[in-house]
C-alpha cells in the first residue's frame, strides 16, 4: 500500500479539470512505446499490446484475471455491465486514464429517485491498486475488442519489474 | 373476517410476548388464507392449502392488479399477507408498503429507512433483500446496513430497532429473519469480505439480545457442547471451530449465514446452512475449515447446537451451504421420520434426520454435477459423510494461478437461496436450479477490512453437452435421491418455488415469465410474462374468499451479473463467443409486483 500512494497523489492532481472525452482517434489506444514489458502511449497513458501472432501483453492478461476477482461480481463478465452496474469496457474507453483512476481509488455515489448506484471507493484495497494498471489496459482492450470476450490465449512473460513491483506493492 | 380477529388477537399480545404469541403465529401461519413469514411456514415447505386455482383452471388466470415499488434492482422474496393488509418490501432502500386490500391496494403505511448509501458496494451480488416477517403484532425487517427494526404493523412506527453487524468491514444483510418464540432469529452476509458469520437471536419485546452464535472460533463463541453436540453422530470435540484451521484465518473465515432458517417447534430447533469459508482460495486456508459449508440445528432458546453436518469440507468452489432446509415428516421403509431436506450449492441433494442430524441420502440433483463423485454414506469407514473430489475439477489439488475448467456446478451453484416447494400430496420437492458450469482460478490475495477478499478468477458459462439452456426447473424425490421430471430453461430458474393443493407448481423465470406447472408431471399450464426478470419467490391468499397469487418482478442479484451480459464458454474457442442468449435481449430493470386471479 505504500508504493501506488505515490501514483495516487499525482492522479489525484492531474485529474482535476479533466473533462472525459471519447476516444476519436487511436492515439489513446495505440502503444507507441514499452517498458519492462509495460506498454504505454504517445502520451505515457498505459496501454494493451497484441503481438502480431496474437500474444497479448501481460498486464492485460493479469487485468483479465484481476478484474474477474475484483470488478466482475458488479460490473458483469469481461466488463461487458450487469443489471445494476456500467459496462466497465466502454468506460475505460470513453473516459481519460486520470478520471479513470479517480473514481476507482475515491469511488463515486449516484442517488436519486430512479438510481442507487455506488461505487466504492478502492484507494486502500492493495487487490486492486497493485493492479489498477493491469484492470485498465485490459478494459480498454476489450473496449476495443482487441481482447474477444472469454480467457485470453497466449500471453508474455511476467517481467522481472513486474514481479518486483508487485511484491513492493502487495507487501 | 377472521383473518382481522387474527391480527387484532396479535395486536393485544404485543405487550405480553409469551410463547402464546407463538401459538398464534403458528396459527396464522395453518391459515392459508394469510401468508405471515417468507417461507409460508416454520418448516419452509411453500405450500398452500388454497386449491381454488388449480390445474383444471390456472390457464384462465389474469392479472389482478398490480404495483410499481419505486425501486429498479432486484427484487427477492415475496409479499406478505396478514388479515386485509399485504405488505411489501424493496431491495436497497429497503422501503416497506403496508397496502389495503380492502381499498383496492390503498397505502396505508410507507416505511423507508435512512442508510449509509456507502452499504450498497459492500453487498456482494446486488442490493436484493428477501422480505419482512410478522410476528407479534410487528413487521421484522432487516435493512442492507444490518440494522433490525420492528415495525408496528398497524401504523409502520419503529417499535425497536438493533444494529446486527458494521456495514464497515463488510457486515450486510439480504435475508429475510425468523420469528420464533419470544425470539427473532437473524443471520449476516459478507463471505465475500472476510465477514466471520453468525446467527444472532434478539428478544421480540425489545430488541434486546439473547445470545449469538458464531460459525468458527472458540466453542464459547460457536455455543456448542463438545461433548454432547455432534457430526453425523459423533461429539465435536474441543475447540472443533478453530482446529481445523490454520493460525488466525478462522477470524476472517466466513461462514456467513444469509439463506434461509426453519424451526421445528416439536424439538425446539432451528436449523439454517453456512456459506463458504474466506477467501475463494483453498490454498490459503488449509483444513476442513469448520463449520463453514454446515447444516446446523440449535436449540432456540439458548442457541446452543444439537448437531452439525458439513457437506463440503474445505470448499474450492464457493458452494456455500446456505439454501433453505425443508422439513417434512414422511415414511422411509415404514418408519415415520422427522426429515430435513436441503438442495445446496455443491449439487447434492441432501436428506437427514433432523432430529439426530443422520445422514440418510446425499444424491446429485442435477446430472451434471462433477467435482464429485458421491458421497460416502459408510457409517464406519474414516471417510463417513465426505463427499469425494474428483482431482481434475479440485482447484486446491490444481493449486494457486492454475485455471481449472470445466467445473460443474458453478459457483452458484446448483442452486442458489432461490427456495424449493414441497407437497405432502406428492411427496415431491419442485426446485429451480441452475445449469451452469464454470472454469476457476484461485490467487493469493491479502485482507483489508471491508474491501472484497475474494481471490480467484471466474468464467462461467451453461452446462456443456446439455440442451444449452442455464436452468432446470425439476421434481425430486428426497426418499430415492432422484429427479422425477425436469423442465428445461432457457436462463437459471432464480424464483422460489410454490406448490399448492390445486395440483399445481408456480416459479418464475429470469426472462420475466411467471409459469404455471402441473405437479405430477412438469407439463406447462400457464405462463404470463411480467415487467421484468422474476428472482422474487411466488406467494398465494385470499382476500374477500378469492385466492390471489402474486410475485415481485426485478431482474437483479446474481443473477443479473452475468447473464445480462450473456455467458460464454471459453474453452469452446472464437465461434461461440455470443452465441449464448442474454438476458438483457428479453428483459430490463423494473420494480413491480404482480397479482393473479381467476376471472369472476
Amino acid at each position: 500500500m505504500r508504493n501506488f500512494a505515490l501514483t495516487l497523489g499525482t492522479a489525484a492532481l492531474m485529474s482535476v479539470g479533466q473533462a472525459t472525452f471519447a476516444q476519436d482517434d487511436m492515439t489513446n489506444i495505440d502503444a507507441a512505446y514499452s517498458e519492462d514489458g509495460r506498454y504505454y502511449t504517445e502520451e505515457d497513458i498505459p496501454t494493451f499490446n497484441i503481438a502480431e501472432d496474437g500474444t497479448i501483453d501481460w498486464l492485460t492478461y493479469s487485468g483479465f484475471r484481476r478484474y474477474h476477482s475484483e470488478c466482475h461480481v458488479c460490473h458483469g463478465p469481461e466488463g461487458e455491465g450487469s443489471s445494476y452496474a456500467p459496462a466497465l469496457k466502454n468506460s475505460a474507453i470513453e473516459m481519460d486514464y486520470y478520471d479513470f483512476v479517480d473514481v476507482v481509488v475515491n469511488g463515486r455515489q449516484r442517488i436519486n429517485a430512479a438510481e442507487n448506484s455506488v461505487m466504492p471507493a478502492f484507494g486502500d484495497n492493495p487487490n486492486v491498486m497493485c493492479y489498477l494498471d493491469d484492470i485498465y489496459v485490459y478494459l480498454k482492450a476489450r473496449g476495443v475488442e482487441a481482447v474477444p470476450r472469454g480467457r485470453p490465449g497466449a500471453k508474455e512473460a511476467k517481467s522481472d519489474v513486474i514481479r518486483e513491483d508487485e511484491n513492493a506493492c502487495l507487501g | 373476517m377472521r383473518k382481522t380477529k387474527y391480527l387484532a388477537a396479535a395486536l393485544l399480545l404485543s405487550s405480553t410476548v409469551s410463547a402464546s404469541a407463538n401459538d398464534e403465529l403458528m396459527s396464522m401461519m395453518d391459515d392459508p388464507n394469510q401468508w405471515v413469514i417468507q417461507t409460508g411456514d416454520y418448516a419452509n415447505q411453500r405450500y398452500s392449502e388454497l386449491d381454488q386455482i388449480n390445474k383444471d383452471n390456472v390457464s384462465d388466470l389474469q392479472v389482478a392488479w398490480t404495483f410499481s415499488t419505486g425501486v429498479l434492482r432486484g427484487h427477492e422474496g415475496s409479499p406478505l399477507v396478514i388479515g386485509d393488509v399485504m405488505y411489501v418490501h424493496t431491495p436497497f432502500p429497503n422501503i416497506v408498503y403496508a397496502l389495503d386490500l380492502t381499498d383496492e391496494g390503498k397505502i396505508i403505511w410507507k416505511y423507508e429507512p435512512k442508510q449509509d448509501p456507502d452499504v450498497i458496494p459492500v453487498m456482494c451480488c446486488d442490493t436484493v433483500n428477501r422480505g419482512v416477517a410478522y410476528a407479534d403484532g410487528k413487521i421484522f425487517l432487516h435493512q442492507a446496513d444490518t440494522t433490525v427494526v420492528a415495525l408496528n404493523a398497524d401504523t409502520g412506527a419503529v417499535e425497536w430497532s438493533v444494529m446486527n453487524g458494521d456495514a464497515a468491514v463488510g457486515e450486510t444483510n439480504t435475508a429475510t429473519v425468523l420469528p420464533v418464540g419470544d425470539k427473532v432469529i437473524v443471520g449476516i452476509s459478507g463471505g465475500e469480505f472476510g465477514v466471520r458469520g453468525s446467527v444472532t437471536a434478539y428478544n421480540i419485546a425489545d430488541g434486546t439480545q439473547a445470545w449469538r452464535a458464531y460459525s468458527m472460533g472458540p466453542d464459547s463463541d460457536i455455543l456448542v457442547d463438545p461433548e454432547t453436540t455432534t457430526h453425523l453422530g459423533e461429539p465435536v470435540g474441543v475447540d472443533s471451530g478453530i482446529n481445523t484451521w490454520e493460525g488466525d484465518q478462522w477470524k476472517i473465515g466466513g461462514g456467513t449465514t444469509w439463506g434461509w432458517y426453519s424451526y421445528d417447534p416439536d424439538e425446539n430447533l432451528v436449523y439454517y446452512g453456512t456459506g463458504n469459508p474466506s477467501t475463494w482460495n483453498p490454498a490459503q486456508r488449509p483444513g476442513d475449515n469448520r463449520w463453514s459449508m454446515t447444516i446446523m440445528a440449535r436449540d432456540a432458546d439458548t442457541g446452543m447446537a444439537k448437531w452439525f453436518y458439513q457437506m463440503t469440507p474445505h470448499d474450492e468452489w464457493d458452494y456455500d451451504g446456505i439454501n433453505e432446509m425443508i422439513l417434512t415428516d414422511q415414511e422411509i421403509d415404514g418408519v415415520e421420520r422427522k426429515l430435513l431436506t436441503h438442495f445446496d450449492r455443491n449439487g447434492l441433494g441432501y436428506t437427514l434426520d433432523r432430529i439426530t442430524g443422520e445422514l440418510l441420502v446425499a444424491e446429485k440433483f442435477d446430472p451434471a454435477v462433477n467435482w464429485t463423485t458421491g458421497v460416502d454414506m459408510d457409517p464406519n469407514s474414516d471417510t463417513y459423510g465426505r463427499p469425494a473430489v474428483v482431482a481434475e475439477y479440485s482447484t486446491e489439488q490444481n493449486g494457486e494461478d492454475v485455471n481449472s475448467t470445466g467445473i460443474c456446478p458453478a459457483a452458484l451453484g446448483s442452486k442458489d437461496q432461490q427456495p424449493a416447494a414441497y407437497s405432502p400430496e406428492t411427496e415431491l420437492f419442485y426446485v429451480p436450479t441452475n445449469h451452469v458450469c464454470m472454469d476457476y482460478e484461485p490467487f493469493r490475495v491479502s485482507y483489508t477490512a471491508g474491501q472484497p477478499y475474494v481471490g480467484a478468477t471466474l468464467a462461467m458459462y451453461p452446462a456443456p453437452d446439455s440442451h444449452g439452456g442455464m436452468g432446470n426447473f425439476i421434481a425430486w424425490d428426497n426418499k430415492a435421491g432422484e429427479i422425477v421430471w425436469s423442465v428445461p430453461e432457457q436462463f437459471s430458474v432464480w424464483s422460489g418455488a410454490l406448490a399448492t393443493a390445486g395440483d399445481v407448481v408456480f416459479y418464475g423465470t429470469l426472462e420475466g415469465y411467471l409459469k404455471a406447472v402441473d405437479a405430477a408431471t412438469g407439463e406447462e399450464l400457464y405462463k404470463f410474462k411480467t415487467p421484468s426478470g422474476i428472482i422474487g419467490n411466488v406467494m398465494t391468499y385470499t382476500q374477500g374468499g378469492k385466492q390471489y397469487v402474486a410475485i415481485l418482478s426485478g431482474i437483479g442479484g446474481w443473477a443479473g451479473i452475468g447473464l445480462a451480459a450473456g455467458l460464454t464458454n471459453p474453452n469452446d474457442g472464437l465461434g461461440a463467443v455470443g452465441g449464448y442468449a442474454a438476458l438483457s435481449d428479453y428483459t430490463a430493470l423494473g420494480g413491480q409486483m404482480t397479482v393473479f386471479a381467476l376471472p369472476d
